[in-house]
């Protein structure tokens, strides 16, 4: 159990984070975006928008663009895919993931981007 | 031939279709071998006669065929302001009224036409006029002024649109034709009645059997005298009757300019003209003639796009081709007075055994009539008023002399029933139809073009066939593959004027609802749920827009109402109603900026930003704004911004009108008012303009009796002009106008479509506006007015709002888990004394060991 504690930073109440919207949240002192879509999946993306360069990305719009449920971002509307990371208006461009979780109602994200 | 020989050709009359003579002289070539003079005696060069009645709301220039003044060939030269007086075939020389000769090889007379003024007692004085060129405008509209009255002898074609330009110019107007019906040449009496009840609904008077028998006055002209038939029950008695009008207009036919011709021995067609064969050439093998003065096999035609086809014809004769003109289509389609009126082939049903099929709805003013042949194969001709939308499928199907036309679908009536009972919509044009008779263009043309990346000139001239022309495009590009697709999204098959219906119908108030009904499936994205939020909150009262319902569907600047900038920080704009703010307004704008180290600039838009306000700091810089009396200046919102003001008649020495007022009034009247893009005002106090009131989507201009609306104006990457809506209206109808227009626009409108784009997707563009907003001939005032007044009924100002709502206010932070740590992300450096956003850094990461609050 003191493992698990370690591995997740509780970031709000699921309850707190409105369907189909993020919020910012510092994990690890990273910024990291954290999304509740409409069927109450989560997920995690660094706030990060490499193309504006700047911390944004929390504050998209959330949707579903051909089935895949993405943030665009509020400065110049490009995609993510919110599973992936993957810009879906630009192959080159990708944002870090992490791993975000519900549990007892209250939302965590393992620290540390997926992969890195 | 050699360079040494080079010919001379001189063009009589640089109108419509002399212009076309010498484009297709240059395109093809003429010019190598010929040095082109043309003489035009109308100061200006060659303009779109054809449009001549926008001049009013457009001015000259808008009008010209050759903006540059010159065509870009140096071998033609145009002589402006000057005329012809006479030319002698035999030693092949011109004079000209300046005294000048001219010798010439070949000679074309393009003299079009002039107005014929029945010599009536009175027809000279002053207050009488002709509808032809822009002077004679310009002349009708200085008398104007000091007018109250007018009337117009003809009730054609052109006089029906000459009388409704005295009405636009404010005048009392009467119509007086001497058949039994308007529009006698095109439509029969059914279709005659219709377009009467239209013609008054739109309050001219009308006097149909009235004989023009004098025009009354000593010097100016006060009145007309005519005689009426009596009528069916006393066909006998012709009673003498008179109106008073301060002015005239004249507009009773059009005779040929064949004076040159005659003094010079040609020959003429029985009727008037210059005769030609079917190669334009006259009697003289050296002297040709096109357009409105020529008459082809003794026929004369009152229709630029016979005059064009002989342009063509006459340039392709001069370089040895073989093209003939063969007739016409003299097809009518037109918008008069916002209403459609077409008229085709054998209106009349004058062929042997003909039959006809109507429809009448007396409610709507629909009037339509298909002239068919005794076996119900061919169309032979029709008449339509009220509706022309079938007239585009229904030309091609024309059976004319030249042409057999497409046969006609089994059930013809269904081509001009209405579109909702059945009608006609897919049918398939063969290539080989004519799409624009104006500019002789079909399908294929238009077809290979669009494959080709190229445009035709279709819809170039009078414009009736730009619907179909875009339509044909659009199938064309969509048969390659290419999605043209109208629809709003992945999300919705509709346009947003579409969806804005169904949201009315079905009175939703939730985007979810909305999607759940009309969505194809998916979530909704960045585009469709922006849209729905502005259709919901221009609809609903006493919404905020980030009620939890609706937090998410907001653009991303409404979502934290302020405009976002580069580095993630937000700008913060006060409304500054017309630009007028006290010295302790700004000083608390002063004391905020400096307290908050924001980046202040004085806007385009006569008010102050303040940038760079981190998104936590946003309640508390609007907490001691909203204390100082401001509230939320909409520059994130598509929605009101500003309405520009001059400081007008309060302290300038020539305003007539209080700008200052009216623009604060109407600022604070639209304020909150979400709309499909972002909408500005302007107001000015006197003709000098320096609120750029043009330049505005809604823009006043006062005069001495009042204030001139002009609409769909705008800066930005398309400038356009507004243009003039009503002159000279009293405050409260100005508003209310206003309030029609708006709605209208609200309503109609395709998202991030500002008014000047919408105003010319409308079919009749401002004039439909005006058909709408002004005449109501929709009947929708009363509720657009009532729509508007919702909106400033239940409006409330959002910040002020938020600030008093915890829940609102919960969004306003930098980290959920950790509101105290500012976002390291966004930096500043210093520029001309003011904080200005840093480079961008990458993703920063403060380490592990910041203290992180529980949820
Ligand atoms: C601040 C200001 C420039 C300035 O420093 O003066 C400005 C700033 C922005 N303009 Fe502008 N415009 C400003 C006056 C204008 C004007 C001048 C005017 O209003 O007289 C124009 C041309 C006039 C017009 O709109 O017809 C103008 C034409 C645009 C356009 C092009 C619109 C078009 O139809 O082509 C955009 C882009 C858009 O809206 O899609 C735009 C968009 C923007 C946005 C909102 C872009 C954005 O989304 O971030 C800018 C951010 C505003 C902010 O952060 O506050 N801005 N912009 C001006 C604010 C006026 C105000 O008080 O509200
Ligand atoms: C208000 C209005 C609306 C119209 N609407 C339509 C419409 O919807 N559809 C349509 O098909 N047609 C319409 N017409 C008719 C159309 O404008 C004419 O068919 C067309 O302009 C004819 O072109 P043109 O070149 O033959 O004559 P014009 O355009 O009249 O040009 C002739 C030119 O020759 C000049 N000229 C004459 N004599 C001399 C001389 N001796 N020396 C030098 N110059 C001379 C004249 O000043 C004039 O500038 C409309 C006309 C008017 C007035
Ligand atoms: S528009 Fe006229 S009234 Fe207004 S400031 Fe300019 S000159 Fe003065
Ligand atoms: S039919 Fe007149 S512009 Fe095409």
């Amino acid at each position: 159990m003191t493992t698990e504690q370690q591995t997740y930073v509780a970031v709000c109440r699921l309850d707190d984070l409105t369907r189909e919207s993020g919020v910012l949240a510092l994990v690890a002192g990273e910024a990291v975006a954290v999304f509740r879509t409409h069927d109450d999946q989560v997920h995690a993306l660094s706030g990060y928008d490499p193309i504006g360069g700047a911390c944004v990305l929390a504050r998209g719009i959330v949707g579903t663009r051909g089935g895949v449920p993405y943030v665009a971002s509020p400065l110049h509307k490009q995609g993510y895919d919110l599973r992936t990371g993957r810009c879906l208006d630009d192959p080159e461009v990708s944002v870090p993931t992490y791993d975000a979780t519900v549990r007892d109602g209250v939302v965590l994200v393992t620290p540390g981007a997926r992969g890195a | 031939m050699s360079p040494h020989h080079r010919r001379t050709l001189v063009v009589v009359g640089h109108g419509m279709v002399g212009h076309r003579f010498v484009q297709a002289a240059i395109e093809r070539g003429l010019t190598e071998t010929h040095d082109v003079v043309v003489v035009g005696e109308e100061a200006r060069p060659a303009y779109d006669r054809v449009a001549l009645t926008s001049f009013f709301e457009v001015g000259a220039e808008a009008l010209s065929l050759l903006p540059e003044g010159e065509y870009d060939d140096p071998r033609v030269r145009l002589l402006l302001g000057r005329a012809v007086t006479g030319f002698d075939p035999g030693s092949r020389t011109l004079l000209l009224d300046d005294g000048h000769v001219i010798r010439y090889d070949e000679l074309v007379l393009a003299t079009g036409a002039a107005p014929f003024v029945p010599p009536v007692p009175g027809h000279d004085l002053t207050g009488a006029f002709v509808y032809r060129t822009i002077e004679d405008l310009e002349a009708i509209r200085d008398a104007a002024a000091g007018a109250r009255v007018g009337a117009v002898i003809g009730g054609g074609l052109l006089g029906l649109e000459a009388a409704k330009a005295l009405a636009d110019l404010g005048l009392e107007t009467h119509v007086v034709e001497m058949a039994p019906r308007l529009m006698a040449v095109q439509v029969d009496d059914a279709g005659g009645a219709c377009l009467r009840r239209h013609v008054e609904g739109l309050g001219l008077t009308v006097h149909t059997g009235a004989m023009t028998t004098a025009v009354l006055g000593q010097e100016r002209v006060t009145g007309l005298a005519m005689e009426v038939d009596g009528g069916l029950e006393a066909r006998s008695a012709r009673t003498s009757t008179s109106v008073d009008a301060d002015l005239v207009v004249f507009s009773a036919g059009i005779r040929p300019r064949d004076a040159l011709a005659r003094a010079a021995g040609l020959d003429l067609a029985e009727r008037g003209g210059v005769l030609v064969d079917a190669q334009c050439r006259t009697s003289d093998p050296h002297v040709w003639a096109i357009g409105e003065c020529a008459a082809p096999g003794g026929r004369m035609y009152g229709l630029v796009a016979p005059g064009y086809a002989m342009a063509e014809v006459a340039v392709d004769a001069l370089l040895g081709g073989d093209g003939a003109f063969t007739g016409a289509d003299l097809s009518t389609k037109l918008k008069l007075m916002g209403v459609d009126v077409a008229s085709f082939g054998d209106a009349f049903a004058t062929t042997e055994g003909a039959l006809e099929l109507v429809y009448a709805d007396a409610v709507a003013g629909v009037y339509k009539k298909l002239v068919v042949s005794d076996d119900g194969t061919r169309l032979l001709g029709g008449v339509l008023v009220g509706d022309a939308s079938a007239y585009g499928v229904l030309r091609p199907m024309l059976a004319t002399p030249t042409s057999a036309g497409l046969p006609l679908p089994a059930n013809p009536e269904e081509l001009i029933l209405p579109v909702t009972s059945g009608g006609s919509g897919g049918l398939v044009l063969p290539d080989e139809a004519q799409v624009c008779s104006c500019n002789d263009v079909t399908k294929a043309d238009i077809v290979a073009a669009a494959a080709a990346g190229e445009t035709t000139r279709a819809g170039s001239t009078c414009g009736s066939c730009k619907s179909l022309t875009k339509k044909l495009i659009e199938d064309y590009f969509e048969s390659v593959g290419k999605v043209v697709d109208r629809s709003l999204c992945e999300h919705f098959a509709l346009t947003r004027q579409e969806l804005f219906e169904v949201v009315a119908i079905h009175e939703h108030t939730t985007y979810d609802a909305v999607l759940a009904a009309h969505g194809t499936g998916g979530r909704g994205c960045d585009v469709c749920k922006p849209a729905v939020a502005s259709i919901l909150a221009s609809r609903l009262g006493g919404h905020h827009v980030l009620d939890a319902a609706h937090v998410t569907i907001q653009d991303t600047n409404d979502a934290y109402l302020a405009n976002i900038q580069r580095n993630g920080t937000y700008s913060v704009v006060p409304r500054i109603p017309g630009g007028e703010v006290t010295p302790e307004g700004l000083i608390v704008i002063g004391e905020v900026a400096r307290d908050f180290g924001l980046y202040t600039k004085i806007t385009g838009g006569q008010r102050i930003d303040l940038f760079g306000a981190r998104m936590e700091e946003l309640p508390a810089i609007w907490r001691r704004l909203v204390d100082a009396g401001f509230e939320s200046g909409h520059a994130y919102g598509k929605s009101l911004r500003t309405v520009k003001s001059c400081v007008g008649s309060t302290w300038c020495r020539y305003g007539v009108q209080d700008s200052t007022q009216l623009a604060i009034d109407l600022e604070l009247r639209y304020r909150g008012l979400r709309s499909p893009h972002k909408l500005k005002g302007g107001v000015s106090g006197c003709a000098r303009e320096c609120a750029e009131a043009r330049g505005k989507d809604f823009g006043v201009i006062a005069t001495e009796k009042g204030w001139n609306l002009y609409v769909g104006g705008n800066g930005g990457a398309t400038p356009v002009h507004a243009r003039l809506l009503v002159g000279d209206l009293d405050t409260e109808t100005l508003v209310r106008y206003l309030d029609r227009f708006l709605m209208y626009y609200v309503r109609t409108a395709d998202r991030l479509q500002r008014t000047a784009p919408w105003v010319d997707s409308l079919d009749g563009g401002l004039e439909r506006v005006r058909a709408v907003v002004v005449d109501d001939v929709l009947g929708l005032g009363s509720e657009l007015e009532a729509a508007m007044e919702r909106h400033v009924g239940g409006y409330f100002d959002e910040w002020k709002a938020t600030l008093d709502d915890p829940d609102k206010l919960r969004r306003f932070v930098s980290f959920v888990n950790a509101p105290d740590v500012p976002d390291p992300h966004i930096t500043f450096r210093e520029e001309r004394g003011q904080s200005v956003p840093g480079e961008p850094t990458g993703p920063v990461s403060l380490g592990a060991s910041i203290p992180v609050g529980a949820p």
